[in-house]
């Protein structure tokens, strides 16, 4: 079965690189669009000191955190986006018709590797931010280190998967559901400290954009969490990435369904 | 292979009433289905533009959910289990791919071969055997997009073959092709059906399809069922005359006064006569008799009522 979604990958992949010089631009263009933002953090820092209680190299690993596994999750779930073209030209019937799993299908339907540019750039800042920053280093951290970016681009790709079956009530639902994508990028690029109320209680616990970056971020430069939220919810990341990604398999199913029975 | 009882199918369809106000109507696209395909069986199923053909078609293929009524296609409920039927029937439809844009067609067929999870063997036999007889061997390496419509469609009917299916579903599969396409495309499935004893089920605008494929019709128009049979049944029962087309040694006034005979229409001066008579109420034999004893007779041909004919005057008679 993986064997099958992993076919179906490579021979997209074997596709793009016929259109070999625009694909290395295109990466360079997606780190570069990275950096700037990077670089906008920094100049942040030349007028403040501390952004919500954090100082420079710590809101760069979370931002390097995000980044990286908003990256990864661009790459599968990105495909997503293209939801609302496969209903109204009905290639989604197509997919339909096969013995697979919708979902999978539509993710590995194309993969556009030039979003590779922003994981490269992420692993790159994670890089620097991780040997910048005082870590007390164990076995136990390194592998929290390895699993963060991986478990936030599940939740990212959670969120994707929710936001995007709402395409199948609202055809035209495409806006709504890269506000919530990239906008939840956006939030979890910086320690949720920087926002308040009931905008930073749903970003970090409903959409649990605060399991990607911030807790993982905590735990990793061994601090307590400003807000009085306990220790171990840094390392529980795993878990809640689980439990996104059953929840966005049970929306989507819900969404089929709901196309099967009123879709056109 | 195909159990349909009162099938039914509704959409919601909302429209503007006013400035904000919106209303929501229910539309029957299907409306109380049956119909029942054996085994082995090469079945049309026609209708004009928005009859609910394609909407059949997806509750058969697993697509959509019915509203009500009983679907079983090879011996499974399509919207229950949707893979398992995947599996066991074909389907390819005439204006969407189920091919990868950019792979070579030959590429396709592998990932095909991977999701249907086909061995390796019967694989290769499968395609061999497509690529003989549909002629594919001259664009096998070519990407899809690069291929003339002809060239897709053979491409597009080989995917749905390439798992064994014991159905093959085809929905306007000669659309847009030009008639050498069309022409080979039928021979190829003419003979799938008839040696392989593949069922076939195929929607199309296109009647010589029909006439060339399928034994039986289905006519569906505004969601019902109109008439299901043999064509010629069809043809009998909906177009009761018959044209007799004499052509005269010399010529001749209108041949009037045959029994059964109920209009006579003259080409050429009268050295040309088309006679419609009721099959019904005369024989061909005995028109011809009556002809032969009037006039000379150089030539004569008896015409069948074309398809679309029948067709049309079944829709007409609603």
């Amino acid at each position: 079965m993986v064997e099958t979604y992993a076919r179906l990958l490579v021979a997209r992949l074997r596709g793009q690189f016929s259109y070999r010089t625009s694909f290395t631009i295109e990466v360079f263009a997606e780190a570069l669009v990275q950096a700037i933002e990077l670089a906008a953090i920094t100049i942040l820092f030349s007028h403040v000191t501390a952004l919500g209680g954090f100082e420079v190299h710590e809101v760069i690993l979370m931002y390097a955190i995000s980044s990286t596994a908003f990256g990864l999750a661009d790459l599968t779930a990105g495909q997503l986006n293209e939801l609302p073209n496969y209903i109204r030209a009905g290639s989604f019937d197509m997919l339909l018709l096969r013995p697979l799993g919708t979902l999978p299908q539509v993710m590995v339907a194309d993969i556009r590797l030039k979003r590779i540019g922003r994981t490269l750039f992420g692993l790159a800042a994670m890089a620097y931010a991780l040997s910048h920053n005082d870590i007390a280093w164990t076995p136990a951290k390194v592998a929290l280190a390895a699993a963060a970016p991986l478990a936030g681009a599940v939740i990212f790709g959670s969120v994707w998967v929710v936001a995007c079956a709402v395409c199948f009530w609202l055809v035209e639902g495409q806006e709504l559901a890269n506000s919530v994508t990239y906008g939840s990028n956006a939030f979890t690029s910086y320690p949720v400290t920087v926002y308040s109320g009931w905008l930073r209680r749903l970003m970090a616990f409903v959409v649990p954009g605060a399991f990607v970056a911030y807790y993982p971020g905590l735990a990793l430069l061994g601090r307590d969490d400003p807000l009085g939220g306990p220790a171990f919810l840094g390392w529980i990341s795993p878990l809640v990435a689980l439990a996104a990604a059953v929840g966005a398999g049970l929306v989507w199913r819900f969404a089929v369904r709901h196309y099967r029975g009123t879709g056109s | 292979m195909i159990e349909v009882r009162e099938l039914c199918r509704e959409f919601t369809v909302t429209t503007k009433v006013g400035r904000l106000r919106r209303a929501r109507t229910k539309v029957r696209a299907v409306d109380s289905v049956s119909f029942d395909v054996a085994a082995g069986e090469a079945v049309g199923y026609v209708g004009p533009n928005g009859a609910g053909k394609s909407t059949t078609i997806k509750m058969l293929t697993g697509i959509l959910v019915p509203t009500s009524g009983h679907v079983r296609v090879a011996g499974v409920d399509p919207s229950r289990a949707r893979r398992d039927l995947a599996r066991r029937i074909g389907v390819a439809f005439g204006q969407r791919s189920q091919l990868w844009w950019d792979l070579p067609l030959r590429d396709s067929f592998d990932l095909l071969r991977s999701i249907y999870r086909v061995d390796a063997r019967d694989h290769a036999r499968r395609l061999a055997e497509c690529v003989e007889l549909l002629d594919l061997s001259g664009f096998l390496d070519r990407p899809v997009r690069q291929l003339s419509l002809g060239q897709r469609m053979r491409g597009e009917v080989t995917a749905a073959l390439l798992h064994g299916p014991e159905l093959l579903v085809l929905d306007e599969p000669t659309i847009g092709l030009d008639l050498e396409s069309k022409e080979r495309l039928r021979e190829f499935l003419a003979d799938l059906n008839a040696q392989r004893g593949t069922t076939l089920l195929l929607t199309t605008h296109d009647l010589d399809d029909i006439e060339r494929l399928c034994p039986r019709l289905v006519v569906i128009d505004r969601g019902t069922v109109l008439a299901d049979g043999p064509l010629e049944a069809l043809r009998a029962e909906v177009v009761p005359e018959r044209v007799l087309v004499v052509d005269l040694e010399k010529p001749s006034e209108p041949l009037t006064g045959i029994r059964g005979v109920v209009d006579v229409r003259i080409e050429l001066g009268g050295l040309r006569q088309h006679l419609t008579f009721r099959k019904d109420e005369t024989t061909a034999a005995a028109v011809i008799a009556a002809v032969a004893a009037q006039a000379d007779v150089h030539d004569l041909v008896v015409e069948e009522p074309e398809i679309d004919d029948v067709v049309r005057r079944l829709y007409a008679r609603r």
